[in-house]
């Protein structure tokens, strides 16, 4: 579960990027965080990821207190949330069955485990017969097929996905987004933070509107009251 | 420990000028360290076998000159006192100058008894002297100070400048590792800032990288050490040729490979560990 409890951020620079933030994303459920560039969106994802702190509030993340998280426990936060980016951020000289074993390798998962796991995630974003290949051997809607497996792999309670469909043209969007929805099905938290208005619309989901820092809209039709403002 | 040995070939040229740099600047510690190693061997068998003279009156009679012994090995500097007597110290007066007509007329009246003073701290000579001095029946004392505290300051002055490049050099390698992993990081920094996004802790990151400094100093440290063997041989054969070299004999290497081998290790270790772990750092706050 995701909880932020009056939280505010500003950074050093005296940028204020929330105001008094109050959000609640239960376990196993789908959302989407929309809002303009500026608005807040990526320290939020910050926040959740534990690589920042909240200035003031609490923010709860899959059972750690993100205000007073040791920085030793920020891995094992991590292994809790997966994280999807826009550029996928995938490793070029690895194969597709490296990239997404490497995740696991480094939270020294073991190669028997590895052997079992890797195949059922990648057939589950449809990359079973492209293990061998690198990742510019493939279409961008397969690096980010790739980049979901990769952070599905060690299981997190909730995945994620920034702009994740920001870099594929509609129907690779569509792919990516159905895939989303496949992963929340079998019970993963999704948060998917997206500005693409046309998606939001056709997956009818819960809808968290920000804007300057403050959350302005939460729910489906508090959207489409702001859309039509 | 696999992404660590892939690291020193995938930063070919760095891990090759790391090494390098690694091994002049051990070469250069362990020369340093034999040669302090040699000179405290020397300085001290100049130290046992620097010895004062203490001549006793000539008035006094042969048992009382005896006596005075008593009281030269009561002084704590000193480590033994052996008495010469006038008839021995003629004797080796004419062996140390038979062929010289010049002083076949001397005779042993002409000395004095005296006692071959061995001292056990040099640097104190000054003080032992005194309390020679103001023995009951010494005539004359015939000390080497300036020999001694030669001796003293030079050791003293190898110690602190042997010191000062030891240290330098060992933070020159330190900063040249840490700048060979640096770069390692930097080159692989998409890739650390994956594992930290997947939830690597930070010792599982830095492992490579200090697993690749690790390697890195060793292998410096093994190299400088067979090269600082293999020249150390070299001189100790050069000076043993040359005749007028040869007061100045050299430890044998092999007496020195427990040291040597503990140097190089300590020195290899440290640049190519602290170097690493210092340099990871500031790639860890991703």
């Amino acid at each position: 579960m995701i909880e932020f409890s009056d939280v505010t951020k500003s950074y050093s620079v005296g940028t204020q990027a929330l105001r008094g933030v109050n959000l609640q994303i239960e376990d196993g459920e789908f959302a989407f965080l929309i809002g303009p560039s500026g608005s807040g969106k990526s320290t939020i994802i910050k926040l959740i990821t534990g690589e920042l702190k909240p200035t003031s509030g609490t923010v709860h993340v899959n059972g750690y207190s993100l205000e007073r998280i040791r920085k030793r426990e920020v891995p094992y936060l991590r292994r809790t949330v997966g994280v999807v980016f826009q550029d996928f951020r995938l490793i070029d000289t690895k194969t597709v069955y490296e990239n997404v074993a490497f995740a696991m390798r480094v939270i020294g998962a073991r190669e028997r485990e590895i052997r079992d796991r890797v195949p059922y995630v990648l057939e589950l974003v449809g990359l079973e017969n492209k293990s061998r290949r690198h990742p510019n051997e493939l279409s961008g809607g397969e690096q980010q097929r790739l980049a979901i497996a990769r952070a599905l792999v060690n299981n997190p309670s909730t995945i994620i996905a920034d702009e994740p469909t920001g870099n594929l043209d509609p129907a690779r969007s569509l792919e990516i987004m159905s895939l989303l929805q496949e992963i929340n099905n079998l019970g993963t938290t999704i948060l998917v933070v997206t500005h693409e208005n046309d998606l939001v619309e056709r997956f009818r989901k819960r809808v968290i509107v920000l804007n300057d820092g403050v959350v302005v809209s939460d729910g489906l039709d508090g959207y489409y009251r702001y859309e039509n403002q | 420990m696999k992404e660590g040995v892939r690291g020193i070939f995938l930063h070919g040229f760095m891990s090759f000028a790391a090494v390098c740099v690694t091994v002049a600047c051990l070469l250069i510690i362990g020369s340093f360290s034999c040669l302090i190693y040699n000179v405290n061997i020397l300085v001290e068998e100049l130290n046992q076998t620097n010895e004062i003279l203490v001549y006793i009156d000539s008035e006094l009679p042969d048992a009382e000159a005896k006596s005075v012994g008593t009281q030269i090995n009561q002084i704590p500097n000193v480590q033994k006192a052996v008495f010469v007597s006038r008839e021995e110290a003629l004797k080796e007066f004419i062996a140390d100058h038979e062929n010289d007509q010049a002083f076949s007329g001397v005779e042993a009246s002409d000395l004095r008894h005296r006692f071959v003073v061995t001292l056990a701290d040099n640097s104190l000579i000054e003080e032992t002297v005194a309390a020679l001095e103001k023995i009951v029946g010494v005539a004359k004392i015939n000390a080497a100070y300036e020999l001694a505290k030669g001796f003293s300051t030079m050791q003293n002055i190898l110690h602190i400048a042997s010191l000062a490049v030891i240290s330098v050099l060992l933070v020159v390698s330190l900063l040249i590792i840490s700048n060979t992993v640096k770069l390692a990081m930097y080159d692989r920094k998409d890739e650390i800032s994956i594992m930290k996004m997947v939830g690597a802790t930070n010792g599982f990151i830095r492992l490579p990288f200090v697993v690749e400094g690790f390697a890195l100093g060793m292998l410096g440290a093994a190299l400088a050490f067979g090269l600082e063997w293999l020249m150390y041989d070299a001189l100790v054969a050069r000076i043993s040729a040359v005749d007028t070299l040869k007061l100045f004999s050299l430890v044998p290497f092999t007496d020195l490979l427990l040291p040597m081998i503990a140097v190089f290790t300590f020195a290899g270790l440290f640049v190519g560990v602290v170097g690493s772990w210092t340099s990871i750092r500031k790639f860890m706050d991703v």
